[in-house]
């Protein structure tokens, strides 16, 4: 007798929605019309994302007359390839394919190597100055690469160790248009936006167990094998992310590389330079030259950036699972 | 017994130490030779006239000519005659406004994206497409496109999209709100698609901000009969508030030191077009001293209203 009264009273105390009647169809319909309006905001913020890219690709397909027709807004008329097979000759696009893949691999290989030991000692070891040095992670985030660029471009100018190179060869080594500031710049992590990649695989290392460690320690493994056996494979999604950012950022950055290659032709340099490209290709091909309309060297221009970008999005297409369930697990939390 | 036991506790936590200054060694060696040291030598650089030479360069002292040049003489004719000063006093306005709206944009949008529906995963890798499609040179190659601006997408004052704004704006004046907060609302609709492109690492942070959320709380008080409203004020914005002072300071830098600033191009173009290092890292110093001022005023004043569980 006392528990149906208990049950009676814990019933008037609990939330309307179990009440059942008008409040339950209330709540339902309320839940309904969120997730119509949910979906609305979602996918109009999509479209809004795509908007421009979906306008790139079908201007790119356009041929020169159905850039000036003004019934045409979307849909050409005469779709081509032949911007397509302009750009890729005037960029000499698998050359700066090639030169950018290889980049970006091996850049963005070595700053997830740097930046996951980095992290990892910024995260599990105590030792005097740790706050203060990584102060200075985020200090090399905050300040502009181009307040240091000049030395940087003098320094590889003229590289040298304590006057070793000039010992040995009479006169330091001149690193540019090669591979080996972005790798030595990597290897330390000071590549580009690293003190962010440091960052988030600190703040990961940090959010894992500290028994899983001290299992590994316990069942024998020393310092090194534990860290590679046991919190490499976990790390893997925050992993993932920070060399999909360093990848994507390396391929896409025309600062570092105009900076150190200016002979070597990489997608990112030559894309800001298209139209003049293909101004260029023309000429050699006539002997005429041939001046490019505004409205024509944009299209010139959104075809490439196309070619530039489509290499990123199948890479995407295969890292954002990883990526996305990262997200789910890392604390990118302070 | 007790000390030599107390001597092997010191020794194993001083071997700690010394693997923790093995695994951060990359960065101390890069931190000095790549950061710090150019990071001083711009400074000499920024007092000097500088000449590249075969195998190095020479200095000759000019004292502070540079920054006083920059400050109150130079004038940047790429911008419409413009001093240096304003430039930056530009770059700042832009970047407070666009910092607000893209701070709320990626809350609201976070949150959007850890509610449970159908497609989720979808929705999330399309929100993050930004950070592929908007980053590097393509922003700085779309930024100045015919195309892209005439078919309404980046730029105000063409065909389509000012249309909008502008019925936008009437509506919004007819209600008799302030002028100026009317005037945000129609440079917030305007600039709606660079505003959801610089916000992919934001909207990434502050999900899994969400995420780390414990459910507990929730249920706790849904127990205790706290309305979505109020667990949305009591416990989601408290406990993700430290990761809007994470995401402002992010943007404004972002912002900031973009390579579409002007102010950015200036000292590009002052280096390696003319020549002008000296003035060039003058520049340098002087728009990153103004970055480290804005950082700080507004790192201060938001560290003061975020709740820290500790």
């Amino acid at each position: 007798m006392s528990t149906v009264l208990e049950n009676k009273k814990r019933q008037r105390k609990l939330p309307g929605k179990l009440l059942g009647g008008r409040r339950l169809t209330k709540y339902v319909l309320g839940q309904y019309a969120w997730s119509i309006i949910r979906g609305v905001i979602i996918i109009g913020i999509c479209f809004l994302i795509l908007y421009p890219t979906l306008v790139k690709i079908l201007v790119s397909f356009m041929n020169e007359k159905d850039l000036y027709d003004v019934s045409i807004r979307y849909i050409p008329k005469n779709p081509t390839l032949e911007n397509y097979k302009t750009v890729i000759k005037a960029m000499k696009f698998g050359e700066g394919f090639w030169n950018t893949f290889k980049l970006s691999l091996s850049t963005s290989i070595m700053q997830l190597i740097a930046c996951t030991i980095i992290g990892y000692g910024f995260a599990r070891f105590k030792f005097k100055g740790r706050g203060f040095l990584f102060a200075l992670v985020i200090v090399t985030l905050i300040v502009p690469p181009q307040t240091i660029m000049i030395p940087l471009f003098l320094h590889f100018l003229n590289f040298d160790i304590f006057g070793i190179f000039e010992l040995i060869s009479g006169k330091p080594l001149n690193l540019l248009n090669s591979m080996a500031p972005f790798i030595l710049m990597s290897m330390t992590g000071m590549g580009l936006k690293n003190g962010l990649y440091i960052y988030i695989l600190r703040q990961f290392f940090r959010g894992m167990p500290k028994e899983l460690e001290e299992a590994a320690y316990v069942d024998g493994a020393g310092l090194f094998k534990t860290f590679y056996r046991i919190m490499l494979p976990s790390a893997i999604p925050a992993m993932v992310t920070v060399f999909l950012f360093s990848f994507v950022w390396q391929w896409t950055d025309s600062f570092y590389s105009s900076l150190f290659l200016q002979s070597t032709r990489v997608l990112a340099t030559s894309l800001s330079g298209v139209s003049y490209q293909v101004s260029q290709h023309f000429y050699n091909m006539t002997g005429v030259t041939t001046v490019l309309s505004p409205a024509l060297s944009s299209m010139y221009t959104n075809t490439a950036s196309l070619l530039v970008v489509l290499p990123l999005l199948i890479v995407y297409l295969f890292a954002q699972r990883y990526f996305v369930e990262s997200i789910e697990r890392t604390g990118i939390v302070g | 017994m007790s000390s030599k036991r107390n001597r092997f506790r010191l020794g194993l936590e001083g071997k700690r130490a010394m693997m923790g200054y093995l695994f951060v060694l990359p960065f101390i060696i890069g931190l000095l030779t790549f950061f710090l040291v150019p990071l001083i030598q711009s400074v000499i650089f920024s007092f000097n006239a500088l000449e590249v030479v075969e195998g190095g360069y020479s200095l000759r002292p000019v004292g502070t000519q540079y920054y006083k040049h920059a400050l109150f003489e130079y004038i940047s004719v790429e911008n419409e005659s413009q001093s240096f000063i304003n430039l930056i006093l530009l770059a700042i306005g832009n970047m407070a406004s666009q910092v607000l709206l893209v701070t709320i944009f990626s809350f609201f949008a976070a949150s959007l994206l850890n509610q449970k529906f159908r497609g989720r995963s979808v929705a999330r890798a399309m929100f993050f497409l930004p950070v592929i499609l908007m980053s590097g040179v393509i922003l700085l190659v779309d930024s100045g496109d015919l195309l892209q601006s005439s078919m309404g997408l980046t730029q105000v004052d063409t065909s389509e999209g000012a249309g909008q704004a502008v019925e936008l704006a009437r509506v919004l004046l007819s209600t008799r709100l302030n002028s100026s907060f009317v005037d945000f609302i129609v440079s917030a609709v305007n600039r709606i698609y660079e505003i959801v492109s610089a916000s992919g690492v934001q909207i990434l942070v502050f999900l899994a901000g969400l995420q780390s959320i414990s459910p507990s709380l929730f249920e706790a008080s849904n127990i205790e009969g706290a309305t979505a409203w109020e667990n949305f004020w009591k416990i989601t914005f408290p406990m993700v508030s430290p990761l809007i002072l994470v995401n402002t300071v992010y943007t404004i830098i972002d912002t900031m030191t973009n390579s579409t600033s002007p102010v950015m191009q200036i000292i590009r173009n002052e280096a390696f077009s003319n020549g002008k290092y000296g003035l060039s890292a003058a520049m340098s110093w002087i728009y990153f001293i103004a970055v480290l001022v804005v950082v700080g005023i507004i790192g201060a004043i938001i560290n003061k209203l975020v709740f820290y569980q500790e």
